[in-house]
């Protein structure tokens, strides 16, 4: 086993911590920051910095480390919070985010960007907490393990009290840690990583049980954190066997800030290092006669020096703080993290499954059911069993819209700056599930309306209030079920779309428009490929591309975009998408001795045309009137040449269908019925397929086509227009004979 | 991946290279072993439309929906029948599995790279590009067909390439 095997785990879990952090600081009430919250941002700041010390990403450290000491005053309230701080701690966030990426990619963070956090975090902590002149002193972090040599020589008589309100502080000390259970490789790991924390002093036992005494400063939670990579959090147990006395706390924290004041940052973190375990080193000379002296108030040190960074005076905040570690812990271990490829590996199972089943089902239902009575019953039972089973375990691929949602209040904040707006930003249905390839793929899209809705739909505060309404925006995102699909919507409360503005412009850039159009029909304008009603063009938008780049990514989904605004009140863009790209509900149709599926959500109706429905247009173009309308009809067996299919048009059903906002009547031979199908990507061995989206299996275990609305009108109007050409090529090379 | 791996290991030992002979008409044909993935008969295949013809449509092998070339329309062979005899050899190339319609397989021959002769530059319909040459094996005339190539190629019309195939 090798360290870099946990590489992989610790970045996952350095991203979760980083995503707490962002969520925790943009939800901090900055007048009056909860103490909980604080309290938890910081731990999140000090468990990447224990990983990325163990693994020796020490840019990231040295930035977590700087973050670090800043939280760790603001949550002491020395520090206090303003917007701005908060700000600088996001961007810190941010960059840390950079450099995981560029050590999970192999590579060394961008050196720039990290001296210019490094300046401006010391800057801060220069101006907010005026530690500049005592930082500026010349001796550095190695100079230092004097003075705490003799602060523990001093003080030979520790309070134990005080000792416990400081226990972070606590300079020098020793641990006895104890791994139960641990085999001999992974303790030579664990031992190897103990070192790097400070003076292993002794080591003994066996495999059941491995005690090893370490002298080191840092907190239990810190090395339990790292060591937690490797085994499981049961294994391990922490006591303080030496406590060191209180006195040194100040000289600790001074060695701390003077190290994090430093310009170079590799060269002081050799010095630190070497200074602290030299420190540490003394420490244990002095704190072992401590030990023989007074192995009474020790023994309780061990108990009541928990590892955990608050007061006595706040035993909640404590209790707290420890179980937020043990909580995150639990939390872990009741999810597990799964491939995507395994979990999509049992849904082709299961879909396969159901195909047997309905293959069984087809046979025993021409069985008699007398005397084959209890194969039936099993038959039947095996039916509900196998649903339920698809049911769970399409259900492992859902994940909820808060995976996107939560990374709007960023976004949002961060954009209403730059705009100058005042923006309250609502989330709802954020437990609403859906597909995780679909959640992935709408994040995108989303961001593109918010944007679009923070720049263009939103007014500026003094606009609104000359309009009447509040000076603060309102943006909703909000995420419900409707039957088989998910509908997603973008609502702002800020000033509609323009109808005159969108049309002058769709005028001018040429499209087909009229001043009598629908105000649905004016919206879906600016889906059109470069259209920006935006009177001048900002960098967050406005630059007319990226709504017909969400429509497109919306309908490669399966799904459609819809506008509904009011002048005045506002703006919402809504999506509806299908839950679901593995499961599709389908209408089976019969053309030939061919079975088709139709999406059920494309079917609108079906019908038997009349003689006296069906007009003709230009010679070859047939129309169905129904019901007031006249829409193309379209045949199946000419557009995918399906031999011996029904020609004649009153003989065939007729089936209403839309796709992409054409509605026609496609001829089929029968309707079959309607089922759940899992779709089966075509392009996997094979390609795109015109007028053809996916495929399915069907219960004999043939396959059948899943046709595409929206394509099949495009087939075969290409497929008319060649023949109409044949036909004059034809006449052409006929007339002069 | 694997099919990568597996390509490599033929590149390299080729002193060991086995080939699956199958025959179409009258004539024989061999293709590397390694790149079959298993054999199975004609059946339940569902027609695609507006493709051209040796592309027999689509099947469903355990679950993956797999597309089925029949060799003897696009090598123009006049006997096309399908019966109880027809085989489909499923070959995986380029991370793509494959039906490959044949009349029937014969067996498995291992050839020596002395065997192997290269393969003659006349060919119209089987141009020497997707050969890996002639085996000689007695009286018998295998043709090495290197089958990656072969249906790869933009003429199969199998993959996408660009938008002017779509």
């Amino acid at each position: 086993m090798d360290i870099s095997d946990f590489y992989e785990t610790f970045f996952e879990e350095a991203e979760e911590l980083l995503a707490d952090m962002e969520r925790l600081l943009l939800d901090l009430d900055v007048d009056d920051p909860d103490i909980e919250d604080l309290n938890a941002i910081f731990r999140a700041a000090h468990s990447i910095k224990g990983g990325a010390g163990t693994f020796g990403f020490t840019v990231l450290q040295e930035t977590t480390h700087r973050l670090e000491n800043l939280l760790d005053h603001t949550r002491r309230g020395e520090l206090k919070l303003r917007r701005d701080i908060v700000d600088t701690f996001l961007e810190t966030k941010d960059m840390l985010h950079d450099q995981l990426d560029a050590y999970r990619n192999g590579s060394e963070p961008d050196a720039e960007a990290f001296e210019r956090i490094s300046r401006v975090l010391q800057q801060m902590a220069l101006e907010e907490l005026g530690q500049g002149g005592a930082d500026d002193a010349p001796p550095p972090a190695a100079a230092e393990p004097a003075p705490v040599e003799v602060a523990a020589s001093e003080s030979a008589a520790p309070e134990p009290v005080a000792q416990a309100s400081e226990p972070q502080d606590a300079g020098d000390r020793q641990l006895a840690i104890t791994l139960n259970g641990v085999n001999e490789k992974d303790r030579e790991l664990l031992v190897e990583e103990l070192q790097h924390f400070g003076k292993i002093v002794s080591r003994s036992g066996d495999q059941a049980c491995y005690s090893v005494v370490l002298a080191s400063d840092e907190s239990r939670d810190d090395i339990e954190a790292v060591l937690c990579f490797i085994i499981e959090p049961d294994q391990l147990s922490i006591t303080d066997v030496v406590a060191s006395p209180a006195d040194d706390a100040p000289a600790a924290s001074g060695n701390e800030s003077a190290g994090s004041d430093e310009s170079a940052p590799e060269s002081m973190a050799g010095e630190s290092v070497a200074g602290e375990s030299t420190a540490a080193e003394r420490a244990v000379h002095g704190d072992a006669e401590d030990d023989i002296a007074q192995p009474g108030p020790l023994a309780n040190d061990a108990n009541t020096a928990s590892g955990a960074a608050a007061s006595p005076a706040k035993p909640a905040a404590k209790s707290a703080a420890k179980n937020g570690g043990k909580g995150g812990k639990n939390a872990e271990s009741s999810t597990i993290r799964v491939p995507v490829d395994k979990v999509d590996q049992i849904i082709n199972l299961v879909g396969e499954l159901i195909i047997t089943q309905s293959m069984l089902e087809q046979t025993a239902n021409d069985m008699d059911i007398v005397s084959h009575g209890p194969l039936v019953n099993g038959m039947n039972l095996l039916q509900r069993n196998a649903r339920d089973l698809q049911e769970s375990v399409m259900s492992i691929r859902m994940m909820p819209m808060d995976y996107v949602f939560s990374r709007f209040p960023r976004l949002v904040r961060d954009l209403a700056a730059k705009l100058g707006k005042d923006v309250e930003l609502v989330t709802e249905g954020k437990s609403t599930e859906l597909d995780k390839s679909l959640i992935e793929r709408i994040i995108d899209p989303l961001t593109h309306l918010v944007r679009n809705s923070l720049d263009h739909g939103l007014e500026s505060p003094e606009r609104r209030i000359e309009a009447g309404k509040s000076a603060t925006g309102r943006l909703t995102l909000s995420a419900q079920h409707q039957g088989g699909n998910i509908l997603i919507e973008v609502i702002d409360d800020g000033a509609g779309l323009n109808r005159e503005r969108i049309l002058a412009k769709a005028k001018s850039s040429g499209l087909p428009v009229s001043d009598t159009m629908s105000d649905d029909d004016v919206w879906q304008l600016i889906f059109a490929p470069g259209f920006s009603t935006a009177e001048q063009v900002s960098d967050v938008s406005g630059r007319g591309v990226g709504m017909d780049v969400v429509k497109r990514n919306i309908q490669e989904m399966g799904g459609h975009v819809e506008i509904l605004s009011q002048p005045g009140n506002g703006t919402t863009t809504r999506i509806v998408l299908p839950l679901t790209l593995a499961i599709l509900d389908g209408m089976s149709i019969r053309c030939g001795a061919e079975t088709f599926l139709l999406p059920l959500n494309a079917v609108l109706e079906s019908l038997q045309p009349q003689a006296e429905e069906i007009y003709s247009m230009a010679g070859d173009d047939q129309l169905l009137k129904v019901r007031d309308e006249y829409l193309p009809i379209i045949s199946l067996h000419h557009a995918l040449d399906v031999v011996g299919a029904k020609t004649e048009v009153t003989e065939s059903i007729a089936v209403i269908v839309q796709g992409e906002g054409r509605r026609y009547a496609l001829l089929v031979d029968d309707l079959i019925g309607q089922q759940q199908v899992v779709v089966k990507n075509l392009e996997t061995n094979y390609r795109k397929v015109p007028g053809i989206s996916a495929a399915t299996i069907l219960g004999d275990g043939s396959v059948a086509l899943i046709l595409d609305i929206a394509d099949l009108h495009r087939l075969d109007r290409r497929k008319s227009q060649q023949r109409h050409e044949s036909k004059r090529h034809h006449l052409q090379e006929v007339s002069p004979a | 991946m694997n099919t990568q791996a597996n390509a490599d290991v033929a590149m390299t030992d080729a002193a060991s290279n086995e080939y699956l002979v199958f025959s179409l008409g009258d004539e024989e044909y061999a293709v590397d072993i390694l790149k079959v993935q298993e054999i199975r008969g004609y059946e339940n295949v569902t027609r695609i439309a507006n493709v051209p013809e040796f592309i027999k449509g689509v099947t469903n092998l355990r679950g993956v929906i797999v597309p089925i070339i029949d060799l003897r329309l696009k090598f123009n062979l006049e006997n096309v029948e399908y019966g109880g005899q027809t085989v489909v050899i499923v070959v995986n190339v380029a991370d793509r599995i494959v039906g490959i319609v044949v009349d029937g397989v014969s067996d498995v021959m291992s050839l020596t790279p002395e065997q192997i002769k290269p393969a003659p530059e006349f060919g119209v319909t089987l141009s020497s590009d997707y050969l890996n040459g002639i085996g000689s094996l007695d009286d018998r005339m295998l043709v090495l067909v290197d089958i990656e190539k072969l249906l790869t190629h933009e003429e199969m019309q199998l993959v996408e390439r660009t938008a002017e195939t779509a």
